[in-house]
């Protein structure tokens, strides 16, 4: 196999199938997770269950002062690296290019050099937060192999992004194929694992803000 | 609880098991924040009390049977079950180490309601036969005797008597067709009978018919504590037949935190069906006869005065504005605490960890989280409204050799009310 086979390869029958695992993996868990449904609430109910859901869905992004100031780096990072991965992801030029050829859809994008130091930064950020895991004795407690490899598939397609980007190393032919690669890697992974997180938060988080809301708490 | 078993235990987690408890698992990405919501991590930083750890078997038993890829390796034996003795292991942080207080919920970043879990969790661990000696033992005399510390209704009858001397004024029992069916805790016969007394003057002045059943007086729930549904609804069933016998158009839940949570957001749920009567927390009572003008209130509190919310009372509760309004009335020097409200910290002895002495030591331990909450305001009286926090709350004082008076705000509103008369 050439590199320019390998490369067809990638962006054709691998991109194929990784979308479907993709898409029809997140229907499936997330019908897997809310049919199995929950028992009708028969207290009197003091306050909405729905606004309730629908505002902790929003406001959990913000953490109160007391635990800002006790898990400081967790948040920080967090952020940094959650909003880094949207802006590299979704505002490149070269990917919004990607989804106007599929999908005929298109938005502005930033400044190629403002996507090049975020996704440095990210990197950067990813790098400390894996170490902060590995470091923190309650993180390490929890984590296990399931933790770091969402993590390895997380940072893959940023690295090789970058690296292909800038072309170190190997042919701009081989680094996109690799890029590519490494995207579909975590995109077959995504419904199997915490990937997941990305959607069903905004479930877990309903849930427990109708648990509290339906009691007249703000949670 | 006869024949527990592994079986049942797992049946038990399976049955608890609903689309929060899978949406919440899905999400968890091992941050750690929660371990630093939790007073029970913060004040031993021991990583196995991490609250989300603490529901790791009901977790497996989700993962292994409820999503592809663990069902897939269960098919092909790679996944390892839930033992007997996993469970075994884990009773003393889902028990001794968790007080159901919830601040882990507020704080989880995906949102994860993890007190909701743990309670659910303490049904599959009862099933198994994994509870605390000390929650199995109040159970059976909630069951058998009516009260989990075996008060029964002589006793009830003495301290009326006692507290009608005192007063003046009656304690109705078992009248029909009143307003107000009140609860009381055990711990508030025995050891706080200035409650009722409360409750008589109180009611007195406003004009508020009430009454005490002699069938159903106990509040507390300690079903719901060690987790077996049956026997939390058995124990709901007798104040909803009381209350229905006597015709009440609603039923009054003490100074105490879990009885709230018990009979006015787990009750209906237990029995299978709404209530008849409506279910009201004393507080909110108080604070709807302020609102009425009902309450005539002199003098005030002079010294600082805050307030310590029990966690099921506002937190899981939602009774948060009502304890400030009255505060308000009988405090003249009120202050709140770093992180009080809905954020509040824990005393360190609900959700049934104050029945079970084997967490004795470790309760107190972590009381040190609510000495620093105090430390910040120098307080010089301590206002709740929970028998089971003020009991903790004096013992944890006195272990950290706090000179610091804890009042129940409905007996300091009781001190404060107006010359009657009529």
């Amino acid at each position: 196999m050439t590199e320019t086979e390998f490369l067809l390869w990638v962006r054709g029958p691998a991109l194929q199938i990784a979308t479907i695992v993709f898409v029809l993996g997140i229907v499936a868990r997330i019908l897997q997770m809310v049919m199995l449904g929950r028992k009708a609430n028969l207290a009197e109910a003091r306050g909405s269950a729905l606004a309730g859901g629908l505002r902790t869905m929003v406001t959990r992004s913000v953490p109160d002062k007391g635990t800002f100031q006790r898990s400081t780096f967790t948040i920080v990072s967090g952020y940094i690296f959650h909003i880094g991965l949207f802006v590299t992801i979704f505002l490149f030029a070269p990917h919004i290019l990607l989804v106007d050829e599929v999908f005929g859809l298109s938005w502005p994008a930033l400044p190629t050099p403002v996507v090049d130091a975020t996704a440095v930064v990210t990197i950067i950020t990813l790098l400390a937060v894996l170490i902060h895991r590995l470091k923190d004795p309650v993180m390490r407690f929890l984590s296990g192999f399931s933790d770091y490899l969402v993590w390895l598939v997380t940072f893959l397609p940023l690295l090789t992004g970058y690296i292909a980007f800038h072309r170190i190393g190997l042919s701009p032919t081989m680094l996109i194929a690799l890029h590519i690669l490494s995207v579909e890697l975590l995109m077959v992974l995504f419904p199997f694992t915490k990937l997941m997180h990305t959607f069903s938060l905004f479930i877990a988080r309903y849930y427990n803000g109708a648990i509290a809301g339906y009691k007249g708490v703000h949670s | 609880m006869s024949g527990p078993s592994l079986e049942k235990g797992l049946a038990a987690f399976r049955e608890q098991i609903d689309a929060p408890v899978a949406a919440f698992f899905n999400s968890c990405m091992h941050c750690g924040m929660c371990a630093d919501a939790c007073l029970f991590y913060t004040e031993t930083k021991d990583p196995t009390r991490t609250p989300i750890y603490k529901l790791e078997p009901l977790r497996k038993v989700w993962q292994q049977e409820y999503t592809f890829w663990g069902r897939s390796m269960k098919a092909l034996g790679m996944s390892k079950p839930v033992t007997d003795e996993e469970l075994g292991q884990w009773e003393e942080l889902v028990y001794d180490s968790c007080t159901l207080c919830g601040r882990c919920s507020m704080v989880c970043p995906v949102g994860n309601d993890i007190a909701y879990m743990i309670r659910k969790m303490r049904e599959g661990m009862a099933a198994a036969g994994h509870a605390p000696d000390g929650l199995i033992g109040a159970t059976k005399r909630a069951v058998t005797i009516g009260s989990p510390m075996g008060v029964k209704l002589p006793a009830l009858q003495a301290q009326i008597r006692h507290i009608e001397e005192d007063t003046g004024l009656e304690i109705p029992l078992d009248r029909e067709g009143v307003d107000y069916m009140c609860l009381l805790s055990s711990m508030e016969i025995m050891n706080f009978p200035e409650y009722t007394a409360a409750l008589a003057k109180i009611f007195h002045q406003a004009g508020v018919t009430w009454t005490i059943s002699s069938e159903a007086f106990e509040a507390t729930n300690s079903g719901i504590q060690i987790g077996v549904s049956e026997i939390a609804a058995e124990l709901v069933q007798r104040i909803v037949d009381a209350a229905e016998k006597l015709k009440v158009k609603a039923v009054i839940s003490p100074e105490c935190g879990h009885a709230y949570m018990a009979i006015r957001w787990e009750g209906p749920n237990l029995v299978g069906k709404p209530f008849d009567f409506k279910v009201v927390h004393i507080l909110e009572v108080l604070d709807e006869l302020r609102e009425q003008g009902r309450l005539k209130i002199t003098g005030k509190e002079m010294q600082r005065l805050t307030y310590h919310d029990p966690c099921q009372i506002a937190r899981r509760g939602g009774v948060l504005e009502q304890p400030r309004r009255l505060l308000d009335m009988i405090a003249d020097d009120f202050v709140e605490m770093p992180e009080a409200g809905v954020m509040n910290w824990c005393c360190g002895a609900g959700g049934g960890v104050s029945s079970n002495e084997r967490a004795d030591d470790l309760r107190l331990k972590v009381f040190n989280r609510k000495k620093e909450q105090l430390d910040a305001v120098q307080a010089e009286g301590l206002v709740s409204a929970c028998a089971n926090c003020r009991i903790h709350l004096e013992e944890g004082l006195e272990e950290y050799h706090m000179d610091l008076p804890v009042l129940s705000l409905t007996e300091t509103i009781a001190e404060h009310l107006a010359e009657d008369k009529s």
